[in-house]
Order: structure tokens, then C-alpha cells, then sequence
């Protein structure tokens, strides 16, 4: 009985978990609240991920009301994948959230942390498993009204003007979506992702949906991040609460590359991206200009979190770049790395939340001579790093490897050339921690030592476990990556 | 007839390239907030006309009535003014806390107030 209604849990448990947190005041109890919602939530994405597996796509009726008339909810490989990924990381971080949140935050406002927090997950998890063009925008203004909210959180003042800024940005990135969203609507009469793909075959050139493409295209690249319209991103990140920037890094803007692939591929199809427009050209120019600038730009910052959110926009490149290759080999890479680049910048920014716990704030200056204080998390930070850089034995080789092999399939084997040339960018700037942490002498005054918090100090290594598990055990991600990939293509012929 | 009979396009063309002229061009955070309304105000429109059926009526069925308007987009764009108007509320809420803070809603007088503070640490 229950099982039969699980796509809906996944979503409604996070919902309910929200307002009640609110009514129990208490931080303590919202944090456990918040934690048991994610987790189950993870189990339920779990039984999902095992149910498509076995027995294909399932497609869930809101209400009763039958598809294409009431809202689905529609679990397929692509978006069981991202429900486990956005669930599993929200679990992780959920227990951080503890420590960090009430050495971070001023009292009171932990209790509202926890609030947002579980319904930015809700709404993360509806985006993912929709079916239904309007109602992915409503739970898109869900997540980013609740992040708006979660960053401006943050201890620093500017963190408000960052959180501001995004909001416009944010704001007008979902009002360019639901302007699509409206063509399309005008177009086909229906919402109803499928029905809509299914009813703009043989049409696909007109030009309203030609503008319907532009508009959700710039939309959602202004929510993910594509280059040169992140500029909300590295202030966001930066200022934003250890918990929160760990969690949106590794979650936020990877749905939003999921609705742009859904979009894409579901709904329009190869022939409008590729012989009516040169959507392909455009997203591959953008996101190699992404890899490079953002990646040179990270090499000069002086935070830390700052310099790894300038390298979010450089990975968002290759995620980008495997989907404008636009074949399966490229888009089993882009989705492989969406997975592994999650997992990545996760332990990059709790690990960082760590050292903001002793040293207050995240400036390179601050952890000069780390390795002598807290030797085992600048080991992990390092590792994490490794696998950003995309060294073999961690999660980042096998999505670099994959996307590698994807070009040279395609025949560009230049674009081969860049993603390995732009890692060693990455070396340059992942090195300017290990420089300051291993070879330089400590800061002074060096940070007062404190209690290691377990509840902080396993999630982070969960993550960092993961990095190193998904380098050698490719058997979930790849081929659940294959399966999406095949699926997708299927759909856009 | 074509551009004529299509007015309820250009005002939302109109709406649309204003509020978001307004957005980009003004520094005051206020009047950001308010050019960013009146861009999602022109989507409401986008919506909400062609939803009309000239001479259509409520999709009641009742003898006599043949011809029907599209309620759908009315209920789709209640919900996006409901987001809009929590989007306002909080970007409201955000330029409160930044006068607040910094004492000052005029971007260029924040952003010099940060670099500034940035320069004595």
C-alpha cells in the first residue's frame, strides 16, 4: 500500500518536516527533525532507484488525477539518479548541520535554518521528479526562495547583498523559464513534459518554440551557472553557512543541469538543437570558455571558498560540455560528473567548514601550517582536491576519463586536449592550499584548538570516503549514467 | 489585424523589456525589486489573454453555451503571484537588513562601504 505511493513520499516527507520545525522552536529537535526527513527520503530515493531498475520508469498520478490532465510524477534512470544524489547529500549534511550551524549562527535563527533547509531539499527532490512543466517551476522558486534565505544566513554582512543578488539573478533566470514554459503551453495546450515532446514532433521549427527554447535555455543557465552568467555564484557561495554551501554546491545547481537535459533532450530534441539552431556550437563555446576563465580566476583568489566556488563554475563546464557533445558516451560524462563533482565540492566545503570551525573564517593566509593542527582534515581537504584535479583512483578521473573518451569518440580531439590541459589549471589552484598548508610555517596566532565535533568530522569524511570509492567502483555511477544517457537519446530522436 | 489584434503581446513585450531594463540599469535595491515585479507582472499577462476566448464563457456545462474560455492559465498564474508576491516579500525583507547592516540601499554605497572595510582588515 505504502509502496505504491512512494514518488510522492520522497517529496512530502522534507515538505511536512518543514513548517514542523518551525512550530518546535526547539534547534535540537528541528536538527533531528530535519536529519530523520532526509534520511528517509534517501531510503525512499533508494526503493525508487531499486523499482526503475528492475521494472522501468514509474510514472505517478497526483491526486488520482490522470496524466496528462493532473500533474505527474514520473521516476525514470535520469531522475531516480539525481533523487538519490540531492537525497544522499542532504542526509550527509543534515547531521553537520549541528555543530556548524550553532558556532556559525546568531541564536535563534538556527531553529529557521533548519526550516529552509528541509524545504530547499523538498524542492530539489520535487524538481527532480516532476513530470510537469509548471509544476517544476513552482518547486524551482521552492528551493530558491528557501537558498535566498539560506545564504543570507551567513555571519558576514555581505553575505545579504550576496543573497540579494541571487535573488534578482535567481528570479529572473525562473521568470525566463516560465516565459518558455508559457510558449510552449501556448503552443501544445498541455504541460505535461511527455504529452508536450509528444505534440511538438513534426512542428518543432516554428517559432515560438524556437523562442520557447532561448527563453529556458538562458533561464536555466542562470540558475546552474553557466559562465557568463554565474556572477551570483562565488558570493553566494563564499558568504552562505558552512552547512549551506556544502549542500547547495553539491546539490543546487545540478538540478538545474538535470532540468536543462530534460528540457533538451525530452522535449525538444536533436533536430531542433543541432539543424535549426546551433545550440550545440553555442553551449560547447560557453563552456570551454567556462573551464578555462573560471579556472584561472579561482588560481588567483585569496579565500578558500571562494576559490573553490570559481571552481564549481569551471567543473559546471565540463558537466555542460559532455551535454553539448550531445552523444551517449558525452552525456553518460556529463551525468557521471555531475554525480562525482557533487560528491566532491560536498567534502570540499564541509571539510572547509571544519577549518572555518577553529580558524572563524577561510582566508589561505588562515591555514598556513595547517597540516600541523588538524593534519588529518587538510589530508582530506588534499584528497578532495585530487579529485577535483581528476587523479586516478578518485571519483574526478573516472567523469574526466569518461568525458576524455567521449571526445576522442566524437572525433574532437582537441576538446581531449583542453579537459586535460584545464585540470592542470586545477592542480595550480588546488596547490595553493597544499602550499599553504603543508610548506608554509603556521599562522600566528595559530588557531585555538577545540573539540573535534564527531558530527561533523564523519559526514565530511563520508564524502571524502565517496570520492575515493566512486574512483575504483564505477559500477553504480557509469551505468546508471549509461542507462539515463541511453533514455534521453532515445527520447530526442 | 495582425499587430492590432496582437496588443495584448506588445504590452507584454513592453512589460517585460522595462522591468528588466529597470532591474539592470537602476542601483537602488528598492527600485530593482520593484522593475523586477513589473517583469514578472508581464508574464501574468503572457498567460492569462490568450487563455480568453472571445465571447467564451465559464467552462460550465449549461445548455445554450458552446464556447468555452481556458480557466487553466488563471489558476496556473495564481500560483505565480503567489510566487511573486513571496519573492517581493523577501527581497523587502533582504533590503530592510541590508539598510540595516550598511545604512544605505544604493548598491554603488555598499559595495564602496565593503571595499572599504575590506582595505582596514
Amino acid at each position: 500500500m505504502i509502496l505504491a505511493h512512494l514518488p510522492a513520499l520522497e517529496v512530502v516527507v522534507p515538505l511536512i518536516a518543514a513548517p514542523l520545525t518551525l512550530v518546535l522552536r526547539r534547534a535540537s529537535i528541528a536538527w533531528a527533525l530535519t536529519t530523520a526527513a532526509c534520511a528517509i527520503s534517501f531510503v525512499v530515493a533508494l526503493l525508487l532507484a531499486v523499482e526503475v531498475a528492475r521494472g522501468g520508469p514509474i510514472s505517478y498520478a497526483i491526486g488520482s488525477w490522470a496524466p496528462p490532465w493532473g500533474i505527474e510524477y514520473r521516476v525514470d534512470a535520469l531522475s531516480s539518479f539525481m533523487l538519490v544524489l540531492v537525497s544522499g547529500i542532504a542526509t550527509v549534511v543534515a547531521p553537520y548541520a549541528l555543530r556548524s550551524v550553532a558556532t556559525e549562527l546568531r541564536g535563534g535563527q538556527g531553529t529557521l535554518l533548519y526550516t529552509m533547509f528541509c524545504l530547499c531539499v523538498a524542492g530539489l527532490l520535487g524538481m527532480s521528479i516532476t513530470g510537469d512543466a509548471f509544476n517544476l517551476f513552482v518547486f524551482m522558486e521552492i528551493a530558491s526562495l528557501s537558498s535566498y534565505v539560506l545564504i543570507a544566513l551567513g555571519r558576514d554582512r555581505r553575505a545579504l547583498l550576496a543573497s540579494f543578488q541571487y535573488l534578482i539573478l535567481g528570479t529572473i533566470g525562473a521568470t525566463f523559464f516560465v516565459i518558455g514554459v508559457g510558449l510552449l503551453f501556448l503552443k501544445t495546450g498541455t504541460l505535461n513534459l511527455a504529452d508536450m515532446a509528444d505534440r511538438l514532433h513534426g512542428e518543432s521549427t516554428d517559432r515560438a518554440v524556437r523562442a520557447a527554447l532561448a527563453f529556458i535555455v538562458v533561464g536555466m543557465s542562470l540558475k546552474l551557472a553557466l559562465f557568463p552568467l554565474h556572477l551570483w555564484l562565488p558570493n553566494a557561495y563564499t558568504y552562505a553557512p558552512s552547512t549551506v554551501t556544502a549542500l547547495l554546491a553539491a546539490t543546487a545547481t545540478k538540478v538545474s543541469v538535470y532540468v536543462l537535459m530534460r528540457f533538451y533532450f525530452d522535449v525538444f530534441g536533436l533536430h531542433l538543437l543541432t539543424r535549426v539552431l546551433p545550440m550545440q556550437d553555442i553551449l560547447m563555446g560557453l563552456s570551454i570558455l567556462a573551464i578555462v576563465t573560471a579556472s584561472l580566476v579561482a588560481v588567483w583568489q585569496t579565500d578558500l571558498k571562494r576559490l573553490f566556488a570559481y571552481s564549481s563554475v569551471a567543473q559546471i563546464g565540463y558537466i555542460t560540455l559532455g551535454i553539448a557533445l550531445g552523444t551517449r558516451e558525452g552525456l553518460t560524462a556529463a551525468i557521471v560528473h555531475l554525480f562525482n563533482h557533487g560528491i566532491t565540492k560536498g567534502a570540499l566545503f564541509l571539510l572547509l567548514g571544519l577549518v572555518a570551525y577553529y580558524t572563524g573564517r577561510t582566508p589561505i593566509s588562515s591555514v598556513r601550517g595547517l597540516a600541523r593542527s588538524m593534519p588529518l582534515t587538510t589530508f582530506g581537504i588534499t584528497l578532495a582536491g585530487l579529485s577535483l584535479v581528476g587523479v586516478p583512483g578518485t571519483a574526478g578521473f573516472v567523469s574526466k576519463w569518461t568525458l576524455v573518451l567521449a571526445a576522442f569518440e566524437a572525433d574532437q580531439w582537441w576538446l581531449g586536449g583542453i579537459v586535460v590541459a584545464t585540470s592542470l589549471i586545477a592542480v595550480a589552484y588546488v596547490w595553493r592550499f597544499v602550499e599553504a598548508a603543508y610548506l608554509s610555517a603556521p599562522a600566528v596566532p595559530s588557531p585555538v584548538p577545540r573539540d573535534r565535533p564527531l558530527s561533523m568530522v564523519v559526514p565530511a569524511w563520508i564524502l571524502v570516503g565517496a570520492c575515493i570509492w566512486f574512483g575504483f567502483d564505477t559500477s553504480y555511477t557509469v551505468d546508471a549514467a549509461r542507462r539515463a544517457a541511453t533514455l534521453l537519446l532515445e527520447a530526442a530522436q | 489585424m495582425s499587430v492590432l489584434g496582437h496588443y495584448n503581446y506588445w504590452v507584454t513585450v513592453f512589460l517585460m523589456t522595462a522591468g528588466l531594463y529597470i532591474v539592470i540599469a537602476r542601483g537602488n535595491l528598492v527600485k530593482k525589486l520593484i522593475g523586477l515585479s513589473i517583469f514578472q507582472t508581464s508574464v501574468y499577462l503572457l498567460y492569462v489573454a490568450p487563455g480568453k476566448v472571445i465571447g467564451g464563457t465559464a467552462p460550465i456545462i449549461a445548455p445554450g453555451y458552446t464556447l468555452y474560455s481556458n480557466p487553466l492559465p488563471h489558476v496556473l498564474i495564481l500560483t505565480a503571484i503567489v510566487v511573486g508576491v513571496a519573492t517581493l516579500a523577501l527581497g523587502l525583507a533582504l533590503a530592510v537588513r541590508i539598510h540595516e547592516q550598511y545604512g544605505s540601499i544604493e548598491e554603488d554605497e555598499i559595495l564602496a562601504a565593503d571595499r572599504e572595510a575590506e582595505e582596514r582588515a
